[in-house]
């Protein structure tokens, strides 16, 4: 078993403000790995300000963690230079939210495509490398002769965020990490894409980093799932156990918001009600759920909660399962790799 | 569709919208004809190019450029909004006929406070209101949208994205509307806000029993919220009916395919698109437009474009797999 990129431990706070500077925890104590031989889907599920886009850079390189340290094969990221930074780069292939942010205006889409086949060596002769682009738009739903030689801004949201999922296909690298890659796609098209990103998997074997805050979807390609809330991993397991009995009370007041499509099934039947809140409301010395929890007592106002583990292996920060073992997020990954895919 | 009370309060007749492009005129809407009734939320759904968002503007009056309304009828309680004067139409807007737009964060001004937004709305409307019977009114819209009444003080860029959708939310039914057009009222918003707002919405519609077009893609959002739903594709109407007989029983082929795609919570099973691509507005295959990706395609579909028929009570589909059984052509 090896491991391929690993998170320990990442944290990382924002400063604002000269004299009194304010802290906010984007990323608190995350830990997290993908194994090489085991390729898996890994689901990051929050809203937003839960802080998964800034674990997405931090897992990409393109910004450090405040505390902690990611290592690709092993090194810590940040000290790779020349070759094996570059290895890094085409092993460790993003997918974006919204690519019209990353696409360079001036060039044609072709670009994106062209450009990374022929810097990393994957086809011999322009034909080649024509005929391997095409076919990866293909397998997105796109038509090549409707998409190549076009500019970004010619495109829709949904039509951008496949080209740069063609792109992983194109690239296949090891690790993708793919941060809500469908947020602009049809729902009639938004199956066929998660389905392309599931076969990337069982295909070549690459592993994927989900991230999401559609929980729906997060449950029918995931293998593993962390849920995060303002920065911490609220709850996190087996995608399976984590959506059909979810443990923390946040993890159920998400699962029970889904608007489930079947109009017999009343909206959040199950649902406590939740109490009044300003939804921007920042830190509180306890747990950061506590003032929305329809469950929170006393003790959940003053010291955040560690991670519990259930019997299924999972860990959920959250004192209603004080009686079970104190755990972290790294047994909850040595478990998990034990268990074949 | 005979489940309201009495009459219609909107009718909805061919109306079709053209858009000039460089490579010919394009049908965003194409022959779209409906009726919502008093209490009704109907969902109109579709890929992005279906014409749902087109069709929604249009009611308004609010197409721009190179868009046209080129045909029909937008009869409300039986007046045709497309024949009145410009400054009629004003002032039907907001109190007859309202509209929340896409992603609330873009609608409102931001250099004025949320209190001034919603007494212009008072102010351009009615104005004999007083001063004070202003404050008192903005007051109660905010609460009743489950806001604090100090947000009236505050600007756009100090709320959250769930209550800027509120505030959107609260203009729109300020004055008693017969009609809110909701275009993907809850689309940037997170799925526990979605819920709390869409909860709201349909609280204040059943208060002041207005008529609701909601329009969107999500299918779990419609199953939850709408009592009807019309099924748009390449700017056709292709299906409406009540929810849960659409979910129960969808007739056309292209309704069936939308709700088999849905991912489910309860299973984990293959995700299965909609095979092939929308088709492109300017180069529509002959026949029926679905016709490329249907299951079930027969010849006449690839000549003849069928019409939006009445199959039984309250269901309407085009598609021939249907002709013959209809009641009454």
């Amino acid at each position: 078993m090896s491991t391929i990129l690993e998170a320990d431990h990442l944290t990382r706070v924002f400063s604002r403000g000269v004299f009194n500077k304010v802290h906010n925890v984007a990323v608190n104590d995350i830990s997290l790995r993908v194994e090489d031989d085991n390729p898996s889907i890994t689901v990051i599920a929050g809203e937003s300000g839960s802080g998964k886009t800034t674990l997405a850079s931090m897992l990409l390189g393109f910004m450090p963690p405040t505390s902690g340290n990611i290592r690709y094969q092993g090194q810590d990221i940040h000290s790779l230079k020349g070759d094996a930074w570059r290895e890094f780069r085409r092993n460790v292939q993003p997918i974006f939210q919204d690519p019209f942010e990353v696409f360079n205006p001036v060039y044609r889409v072709d670009r994106i495509l062209t450009q990374p086949a022929k810097l990393y060596n994957i086809a011999e002769t322009d034909d080649h490398a024509l005929e391997l682009v095409e076919e990866a738009l293909r397998q997105v739903g796109l038509r090549p002769q409707e998409t190549m030689g076009r500019f970004p801004h010619q495109l829709s949201g949904g039509q951008r965020q496949r080209i740069t999922v063609a792109r992983a296909f194109l690239l296949k690298p090891k690790v993708i990490i793919a941060d809500e890659p469908v947020s602009m796609i049809d729902a009639s098209l938004r199956a066929t894409v998660l389905e392309s990103l599931r076969e990337l998997k069982t295909e070549l074997g690459i592993s994927i980093i989900y991230i999401t805050h559609d929980l729906t979807t997060a449950y029918q390609v995931g293998d593993t799932i962390y849920v995060l809330y303002r920065g911490s991993v609220v709850e996190a397991g087996d995608v399976e156990k984590v959506v059909q009995e979810p443990s923390h009370p946040y993890t159920q007041l998400l699962m029970g918001s889904i608007p489930v499509p079947d109009p017999r099934v009343p909206w959040g039947e199950n649902l406590a009600p939740v109490s009044a809140r300003d939804e921007r409301e920042t830190a509180t010395t306890g747990c950061a759920f506590a003032p929305r929890c329809p469950n929170a007592f006393e003790s959940c106002e003053i010291k955040p909660p560690p991670h519990y583990g259930l019997d299924d292996g999972r860990a959920v920060m959250c004192y209603l399962h004080e009686d079970r073992p104190v755990t972290n997020l790294d047994s909850l990954i040595a478990s998990k790799s034990d268990t074949p895919n | 569709m005979t489940t309201g009370n009495g009459a219609p309060v909107l009718q909805v007749k061919n109306l079709t919208v053209e858009y000039e492009t460089p490579r010919g005129k394009l049908r965003a809407a194409d022959n779209v004809s409906f009726e919502l009734w008093p209490g009704q939320r109907f969902g109109l759904v579709g890929e992005s190019g279906s014409g749902k968002t087109t069709t929604a503007l249009a009611l308004m009056r609010l197409t721009q450029l190179p868009g046209r309304i080129v045909d029909g009828e937008v009869l409300l309680d039986g007046v045709d909004l497309l024949g009145l004067s410009e400054n009629r139409m004003r002032e039907m807007r907001l109190a007859q006929i309202s509209y929340v737009p896409q992603g609330a964060m873009n609608s409102l001004n931001p250099v004025m406070k949320i209190g001034n937004q919603i007494a212009n709305g008072f102010k351009d409307h009615n104005t004999n209101i007083g001063r004070s019977d202003i404050s008192d009114r903005i007051v109660e819209v905010l609460q009743s949208v489950g806001l604090d009444p100090a947000v009236s003080g505050m600007y756009p860029h100090e709320l959250s994205g769930g209550m800027k959708q509120r505030v959107a939310i609260a203009i729109a039914v300020s004055l008693g509307p017969k009609v809110i057009i909701a275009d993907e009222p809850t689309s940037a918003l997170d799925v526990v806000v979605q819920r709390e707002v869409m909860l709201t919405l349909r609280r204040l519609q059943e208060e002041i029993d207005a008529a609701v077009l909601i329009v969107g893609h999500d299918m779990g959002l419609m199953a939850q919220f709408a009592s009807h739903i019309g099924v748009m594709y390449a700017g056709r109407l292709v299906e409406i009916g009540q929810v849960i007989d659409m979910f129960d029983d969808p007739l056309h082929p292209y309704t069936r395919a939308l709700i088999a795609s849905l991912p489910s919570t309860s299973r984990r099973h293959r995700l299965s698109g909609i095979p092939g691509l929308p088709p492109a507005l300017l180069e529509l295959p002959g026949g029926c437009s679905f016709n490329p990706r249907c299951e079930s395609v027969m010849d006449v579909c690839r000549s003849t474009d069928p019409d939006l028929d009445q199959i039984r009570e309250g269901r309407f589909a085009s598609c021939h797999l249907y002709s013959g059984v209809g009641v009454g052509a």
